[in-house]
């Protein structure tokens, strides 16, 4: 489902090159797990898949079901399938939630050819889904983000992905700022989406969220590159002897 | 008010002056109340102000002002839908008061034309300051209007709302409000109309003690008008005054809120939204008293600006020297979305106490880029997604009213706009 080839990017306004030849497979119906130290190029991956302008391709080929999806920006992405799960959720002011949601589903609908949600069906299944991540409904009457705790802002974003039932999940980071029993309540979640059709890349730093989304592969990143893959043992291995004995091995 | 001798009249001048001889013998108005119109040409004869009257500055009204369209009284408007479903609508059209007078316990409606052609009015008349050239305007022009009395501890039970509809020539209006005593009431002002009039409207607000008011102003003038308007209020103790502008429409607009927070206790809240659009200029611009302690203010003005708009906010604070322990925090926020589009923010704060907290800020932005890569990654396009953010950028100062049907009216209002402009 997702190929990334000899991927080089960098810091549009910068310069600064922070993907240096990535590569990458991701089949439909796989978990893997990105791991990697701080400043490895995590984050900067994920919203290179989602297309945020910040950042330049300078090199190499993100294929998405076969076909480059460099040249579209990231509301075609989103539409094509590709959900990003924010590490910290924008606080847009003014923007009230229902509202975005209605917009963000309508517009993906849209762009698959099928009729928008009416409203009560639309209420129906945010009720349906807010309740199933123990999220208040008058949480969601809010302006998007706004005041939610950090804890609240990764429910919405995992609320939106299971809205929007996207083909490729790409969660950056999704385990920061949450407490034991929303680690499981948002795992739970994203376990749900688990499906033959979908791919799910979790980017972590932790192996804690890994305890509860059982990836099927983990790939270690560091400046830039994926310097070890495996499977889920290798989390395990990382969490016991920390990153310096892989990092050590693949220079 | 131009003290600077002004060698010739503009066109917008002389037909000012003009329409005052032709039209003198119509105005209603006493003995007391002639004087006062007949100091207000006098004034008037003196120049419209330019940009070297300080007030003035960003607006020079003499240049900007390049025609007076003659008194058309043949012309018809029509009353329109109120804001608020269920308020008592006091129509003015085409500059005369229409319809029946409302009856409502505790409620005093009088034309104000009856109020000046029996001379009680008169004492209103005066100019604020100098360079009151919208006072001057008017007072010499006035002819109608709505005299409104709410007695103390009065609360009507529905929204009054003051329409000022024009219909091309000239409309010159009064609304004074008072409210009593621990009275509570919400109105709206409502300036709109078809036709390329110039319009002047001064509406003068009296709060009693304990007495809470939220009063919107709502101007949708055609891009062919002439809107300039004043609000005067004079705050008594622990009384409450929200005020709400919209500018929403006006080839030229000044809109002048002037306000005294004379008694302990007062608070007055202002927050305003300019929609600029077109080939306009809109001015809004407030003078604030603190004039005794204990007071408070806050006042958050948002902007956006698209074509070739331009606008200005210039927000005067006063603090007088006994007003210890004022609060006042005012803000002004631009969104530019055209090269081509302008404003500038004036922020004044004289501060003459020594213990008080005073603040105010001005910025000019363009669309926050993560925001709008946050709403794209979610699959809605670009164009939709800049204009959820605008929407939201001015929608923020309308939820803060907080009053459900006056949130959904003035959305209402606000998508309205934006279909037609954005």
């Amino acid at each position: 489902m997702l190929e990334i080839k000899n991927l080089h990017a960098r810091i549009a306004e910068s310069g600064v090159e922070i993907i240096r030849g990535l590569n990458l497979t991701v089949k439909a119906g796989e978990v893997a797990a990105i791991m990697g130290p701080n400043g490895s190029g995590k984050s900067t991956l994920s919203y290179i898949l989602a297309g945020r302008p910040d950042y330049e391709v300078t090199e190499g080929e993100i294929l998405y079901n076969g076909e480059s999806i460099l040249e579209m920006d990231p509301a075609e992405r989103a539409a094509a399938g590709i959900f990003l799960a924010f590490q910290y959720p924008m606080e847009i002011p003014g923007v009230a939630t229902m509202e975005f949601l209605k917009v963000a589903m309508n517009a993906q609908r849209k762009a698959r050819g099928e009729e928008p949600l009416k409203i009560p069906e639309l209420i129906k299944r945010v009720k349906e889904e807010a309740g199933l991540l123990s999220m208040d409904m008058a949480m969601l009457k809010r302006p998007l983000n706004v005041g939610f705790s950090g804890g609240e802002k990764k429910r919405a974003e995992i609320l939106q992905m299971k809205l929007l039932q996207p083909n490729l999940c790409v969660l950056d980071e999704t385990d920061s700022g949450l407490d034991i029993d929303a680690l499981k309540i948002v795992s739970d979640g994203v376990n749900a989406l688990r499906s033959p059709d979908r791919a799910i890349v979790v980017i972590t730093h932790y192996q804690r969220l890994l305890e509860h989304i059982v990836p099927d592969s983990v790939h270690v990143l560091y400046k830039g590159q994926v310097i070890k893959s495996g499977d889920k043992s290798l989390a395990f291995e990382l969490e016991e002897n920390g990153y310096a004995g892989i990092i050590e091995e693949a220079a | 008010m131009n003290m600077h001798a002004t060698p010739q009249r503009t066109a917008a001048e002389t037909a000012l002056i003009d329409a005052f001889g032709e039209r003198l013998s119509l105005l209603p108005g006493d003995g007391e109340v002639m004087v006062k119109r007949d100091d207000a040409i006098e004034a008037l004869k003196a120049g419209l102000p330019t940009k070297r009257i300080e007030s003035w500055h960003y607006t020079d009204l003499r240049r900007l002002l390049t025609s007076v369209p003659a008194h058309d009284g043949a012309v018809q408007a029509k009353a329109i839908a109120p804001l608020l479903e269920g308020s008592t609508v006091l129509s003015a059209l085409n500059g005369a008061t229409a319809g029946k007078l409302p009856s409502i316990e505790g409620v005093t409606v009088q034309s104000l034309a009856e109020k000046l052609t029996d001379g009680s009015f008169a004492p209103a008349l005066d100019p604020y300051g100098f360079d009151d050239a919208i006072g001057a305007l008017n007072t010499a022009f006035v002819a109608d209007g709505y005299f409104v009395d709410i007695a103390d501890g009065t609360e009507p039970e529905t929204p009054l709302e003051l329409q000022n509809v024009q219909a091309g020539g000239q409309t010159h209006m009064r609304f004074p409000v008072r409210v009593g005593t621990g009275a509570k009431a919400t109105i709206v002002e409502r300036q709109t109309g078809e036709g390329a009039a110039l319009v002047s409207s001064v509406s003068q607000l009296v709060l009693g003690d304990d007495a809470e008011v939220l009063w919107l102003i709502v101007q949708e003038q055609p891009d062919t008008a002439t809107h300039l308007a004043q609000f005067k209020a004079k705050l008594g103790k622990n009384s409450k005054l929200t005020l709400f502008l919209m500018n929403a429409g006006g080839k030229l607009v000044r809109q002048e809120i002037i306000v005294d927070a004379a008694g302990e206790g007062a608070v007055f809240t202002l927050r305003g939204i300019n929609l600029l659009a077109g080939d306009t200029h809109t001015d809004v611009t407030m003078v604030l008293d603190h004039s005794v302690p204990h007071t408070s203010s806050t006042e958050v003005i948002r902007n956006v600006v698209t074509g070739k708009a331009r606008g200005v906010f210039q927000g005067r604070i006063n603090v007088a020297q006994y007003a210890q322990k004022t609060d006042a925090k005012m803000a002004c926020n631009t969104l530019l979305l055209s090269d081509d589009g302008e404003f500038s923010a004036k922020p004044e704060l004289e501060i003459f106490a020594d213990d008080v907290q005073c603040g105010h800020g001005a910025t000019v932005t363009e669309i926050d880029h993560n925001h709008l890569f946050y709403l794209m990654a979610r699959g809605i396009d670009e164009k939709t997604a800049r204009g959820l953010l605008v929407k939201a950028f001015v929608a923020e100062v309308i939820e803060e009213l907080e009053v459900e049907p006056v949130v959904e009216a003035l959305e209402a209002l606000l998508d309205g706009w934006f279909q037609t402009h954005g």
